[in-house]
Parts: C-alpha cells; sequence; structure tokens
C-alpha cells in the first residue's frame, strides 16, 4: 500500500531522550528497542492512591515509557513466563493519575489505546516533555508480542494479577505506534475527529425524527422527551 | 457411537486456540478489499498493519490480539446426536476454557463483576456463556467458540414501529459514530443489528449476527438482504476509518437479524465485532470424528424457524 510506506518513522531507544522526543509529529510512525514498563489503574492506584513506594525508585535511567497494557502472559512450570500477545488498553480512564505519575517517575512517552483527551496533552503531558502514542489498531498484539524480547521483571504479580502487574519488558523492534501528541499539545485525534465532524450533521438529512426523544437525540437532560 | 466428553474438550481446546490465532479467511478477504479502496492515508497504514499482525499471529501461533475479550460458546445440538450428559458437555467447556487460557496463552479477562476476583482461568460465575441451539435429522453437536472485546460497541434503544427504517438508520450512525470515534470499537466491524423480539432477544439475535454470519452472507429475505446492503453503505460513508482517522473503512458488512415483537415497539440492537474477529467452529460427527472450520452456520433454517410451524 503506497500510502502506508509514506509515513515518517522513527527507531528510538529507551530511556528516550528529550531531543528524540522533539522530533516525534503526530501521524508519525514509532518503534522502541530498550526496557518499556506496564502500569494502569492496579499499579497507579496502589502507588498515588495507597502510597506504596514504586518497586524501583529510580526508574527512569531503565525506561521512562509506561503502556497501558495487559499482556496475555503465563507461567511456565520453571517459573520464566510466555508472552503471547500484547495490546494495549483504553487511556482516556487514566486521566486522572497521569500529571502525579509523570512527575514522580519521569515518564516521557506513554503509550496506550485511544489517546487522552486533548486538553490534558496541553496540560499535562507537553509541560512535562512528555508525548503520547497509540497503538495501531487496536489488535496488533500479535506483532507487539513479537517485539517483547523478554520479561525483564514483573512486580505485584499475586496482589494486583496478570493484568493489573507492573511488568518489564525488554524490547525491540517493538511496534508499530502512531503518535498522537507533540510537545506542542497538538492530537492527531482531534485533528481527525474536527475533519469528521464537519459531515455528520449531513448524514442525518431527510431522515425523520424519532417518535420518542432521548439521550443520543438530545444532549440536554431538562428537555422534555417528545 | 456415543460422542463422550473427551471428544467435546479436545474440540473445544482447539477451537479456543484457532480462534484467538487465525483470523477466518471471509473476514480476512474483506479487510483486504477495504485496504484496496480506504483513500485515508492513516487508515490505510493501520488495515496494512492488521493484515502484518494476522500474518505473524499465525506465523507464530500467538493470539492476534490481546485482549481475550468475553470468551464464550455456542452449541448446536443434531437431533439424533447420542450424547449421554448435557452437563458433562458443559463442564468439558469449561475445562477447555482454562487449559486453552493458560496454554495459548489467553489473558484472563473474566473478573467478578463487583469485587474484581478472578481465578486466571475465565470462568467464573454464569461465565463462560453457553447458548444453546437444536438442530433436526442431524447425529452431530456443532461447537463454536467467539471472543469479542466487550466495553465498546454495542448498544440497544427501543424504537417504535412509526419510526421506521429512519429510526434504525438514526440508530446505526449514532452508535457508529460514537464508538468509532478514536476507534473505541476497533472498526472496520462486521456490524450486527439485532430488530425485534423482546429486549432480551433483540440484544441477543444482534450479537449472534455480528459473530456467527460470515462476511458476504446475507439474510434470505430479499428486502432484509438490500437493507443490509444499505447500511454497510451508510457506514461506509460517515467519513470514518480504522481508528476514527478520515476514511471509509467502518463496516466490513452488515447482517440483520430480526424475531417477532410486540405489536407496539420495534427493539434495535447494534454489535460491532471487532478487527480481531475471532470465531472458530468444530463438529463433533457421531464416530467421535473432529472437523473444524471457522463459518459457524448457526443461521439455519430451522433456527429462524422460517413459515410459522
Amino acid at each position: 500500500m503506497s500510502q502506508a510506506t509514506k509515513r515518517k518513522t522513527h527507531h528510538l531507544t529507551v530511556p528516550v531522550s528529550a531531543s528524540d522526543i522533539g522530533k516525534l509529529k503526530p501521524g508519525d510512525i514509532v518503534y522502541l528497542e530498550g526496557v518499556v514498563y506496564t502500569a494502569r489503574e492496579g499499579v497507579y492506584d496502589r502507588v498515588l492512591g495507597k502510597g506504596h513506594d514504586l518497586p524501583i525508585p529510580d526508574l527512569a535511567p531503565i525506561s521512562n515509557v509506561n503502556f497501558h497494557c495487559s499482556p496475555a502472559a503465563s507461567q511456565s512450570e520453571d517459573g520464566s513466563y510466555v508472552i503471547g500477545g500484547v495490546t494495549a488498553t483504553a487511556s482516556f480512564r487514566f486521566s486522572k493519575w497521569m500529571a502525579h505519575w509523570l512527575d514522580l517517575t519521569d515518564t516521557k512517552i506513554v503509550i496506550g489505546k485511544g489517546g487522552m483527551p486533548k486538553d490534558d496533552y496541553a496540560k499535562i503531558l507537553a509541560p512535562r516533555g512528555a508525548v503520547y502514542l497509540t497503538t495501531v489498531g487496536y489488535g496488533t498484539g500479535a506483532l507487539l508480542g513479537r517485539g517483547v524480547v523478554g520479561v525483564r521483571d514483573v512486580f505485584w504479580l499475586s496482589d494486583l494479577g496478570i493484568a493489573q502487574a507492573m511488568w518489564m519488558f525488554d524490547v525491540r523492534a517493538f511496534g508499530p505506534f502512531i503518535v498522537d501528541s507533540d510537545l506542542e499539545g497538538n492530537s492527531l485525534f482531534a485533528q481527525h475527529n474536527d475533519a469528521i465532524a464537519d459531515h455528520i450533521n449531513s448524514l442525518y438529512e431527510g431522515l425523520k425524527p424519532p417518535a420518542l426523544s432521548r439521550y443520543g437525540e438530545t444532549d440536554d437532560r431538562k428537555d422534555e422527551v417528545m | 457411537m456415543t460422542i463422550t466428553a473427551d471428544h467435546i474438550e479436545e474440540a473445544a481446546y482447539q477451537i479456543m486456540k484457532k480462534a484467538a490465532i487465525d483470523i477466518p479467511d471471509d473476514y480476512l478477504t474483506g479487510i483486504e478489499a477495504m485496504a484496496d479502496k480506504e483513500t485515508g492515508d492513516l487508515s490505510a497504514f493501520v488495515l496494512s498493519a492488521m493484515l502484518d499482525n494476522y500474518r505473524a499471529a499465525t506465523e507464530d501461533r500467538r493470539p492476534m490480539c490481546a485482549d481475550t475479550g468475553l470468551p464464550r460458546y455456542y452449541v448446536k445440538v443434531g437431533d439424533n446426536a447420542d450424547m449421554k450428559s448435557m452437563v458433562a458437555l458443559d463442564a468439558a467447556l469449561r475445562k477447555a476454557t482454562a487449559n486453552a487460557t493458560h496454554d495459548v496463552p489467553l489473558r484472563p479477562n473474566r473478573v467478578h463483576p463487583l469485587w474484581r476476583t478472578e481465578h486466571n482461568n475465565n470462568l467464573g460465575i454464569n461465565a463462560p456463556e453457553v447458548e444453546w441451539s437444536f438442530e433436526p435429522d442431524a447425529d452431530w453437536i456443532d461447537i463454536t467458540t467467539v471472543h469479542k472485546g466487550g466495553l465498546f460497541g454495542s448498544d440497544y434503544r427501543m424504537l417504535f414501529p412509526g419510526d421506521g427504517i429512519d429510526g434504525i438508520k438514526r440508530f446505526l450512525l449514532d452508535t457508529l459514530i460514537a464508538f468509532g470515534k478514536r476507534g473505541l470499537a476497533c472498526q472496520p466491524a462486521i456490524v450486527g443489528v439485532g430488530i425485534g423480539g423482546s429486549k432480551d432477544t433483540c440484544m441477543q439475535l444482534g450479537k449472534q449476527a455480528a459473530c456467527l454470519r460470515v462476511v458476504g452472507d446475507r439474510n434470505p429475505d430479499p428486502e432484509i438482504a438490500k437493507l443490509e446492503h444499505e447500511f454497510k453503505e451508510l457506514g461506509n460513508s460517515i467519513g470514518m476509518g480504522a481508528m476514527g482517522f478520515v476514511g471509509s473503512s467502518m463496516v466490513v458488512d452488515c447482517h440483520i437479524e430480526v424475531g417477532y415483537t410486540h405489536t407496539g415497539g420495534m427493539p434495535v440492537s447494534v454489535h460491532t465485532f471487532c478487527l480481531s474477529s475471532r470465531r472458530a467452529t468444530a463438529r463433533i460427527h457421531s464416530n467421535g470424528e473432529i472437523t473444524y472450520r471457522t463459518d459457524p452456520r448457526w443461521f439455519t433454517p430451522y433456527m429462524r424457524r422460517e413459515g410459522i410451524t
């Protein structure tokens, strides 16, 4: 596919440097090499909500990439881990934790599904020199699984379970990811939403109004239903 | 010759693996055709990456998506099938689910809805779901597993006869646009639309329409078949492609199933079966032989109770 090959592609080493982050523009493609850690609500709540220490006090020199992910993993009889597929989970749910988490860990890349509100990029990520990358599809579980070449460590597995534990993955050619936000606080998703929104009203033109109104047809909760 | 619980367990274990790893041919062909037509460059990039992903999954024998969804079963029992215990059949499905979860591996997704407790095996209270149907003049048992994500892309609305087809289109557009934004529905999807029945039947019909019919299949009622085509075109005219990027790839195909409903109402449900449309079927023959396929053949004429009797 000709369009697919035209996209600017970056191969970055983790920990990712400030100058590498600065080069990323919305719509660019990224592959990573180094260590990527997973953290989602289970880890955020444990550290930021309940006040537990990070399992690694100095995380950023090892990894400054937070993946909103739950792997398909199982433990072998020899104690090692088999990682099958790796897929992101929807990031908007973690919005409230981000500012504190970035401050605490010095994380510079957040990866997940579906992006975060544009305001978060402008007010939380960009001022801290951080950007958001989205997984593709959202089901490139096999490609991302291939990119995980080893499990360096896993924390809180028995307390939080496979899906919520903090995994430290050694990764190589880990991707593809699409850059959603840049250091100016732009959002690729928001740009595309705006482009599509112009056309949406015309899709409903000519369709008769509903017999009974309800949320969906009106956003104003004070409106009568008919 | 009797069909035993061992046959059932083996068949269920294999389809759990196949569903998780191998994209069904009908869906693959549908996505390839959409990729050729897609003019939105980011949406085209996404489809191209997904095609790479299907190949990687099959080559490596690893799941195409790490979100296992909610693995569940559809069982069709031939009227002449010689299976002594349906409780044993059910137990075999549970055992296969736990074993496949560990071996593939699949992500253990099932948790208690309130206490969030889990057993790391995709089993629990009322899980996995097993739906039953029967087929006359047959001595086999068909088992289909579907792994479908569950958070985004499905909705239900009670419409009324006066809303007509316009009302259904309005609801379909609302659902596709709401969940298509940022690609939360993981489109392009097989869209299932359930029309009629009681509320729960309406949800069930739409879900089965999305998950148990293959791309290219048409409803036997020619007028409904026309609507399926029209709804597909409507979805693809929104201007939204994969991941909610500008494009045209929203609906790979649309399937409609109907059920007779209350004279005053027209309930409608919409379901999207995602970019990792995972389904696989096994037929356990009366001699214990097991054959595998990707078309569930769930909606037989008998299943729809075509005609009045």
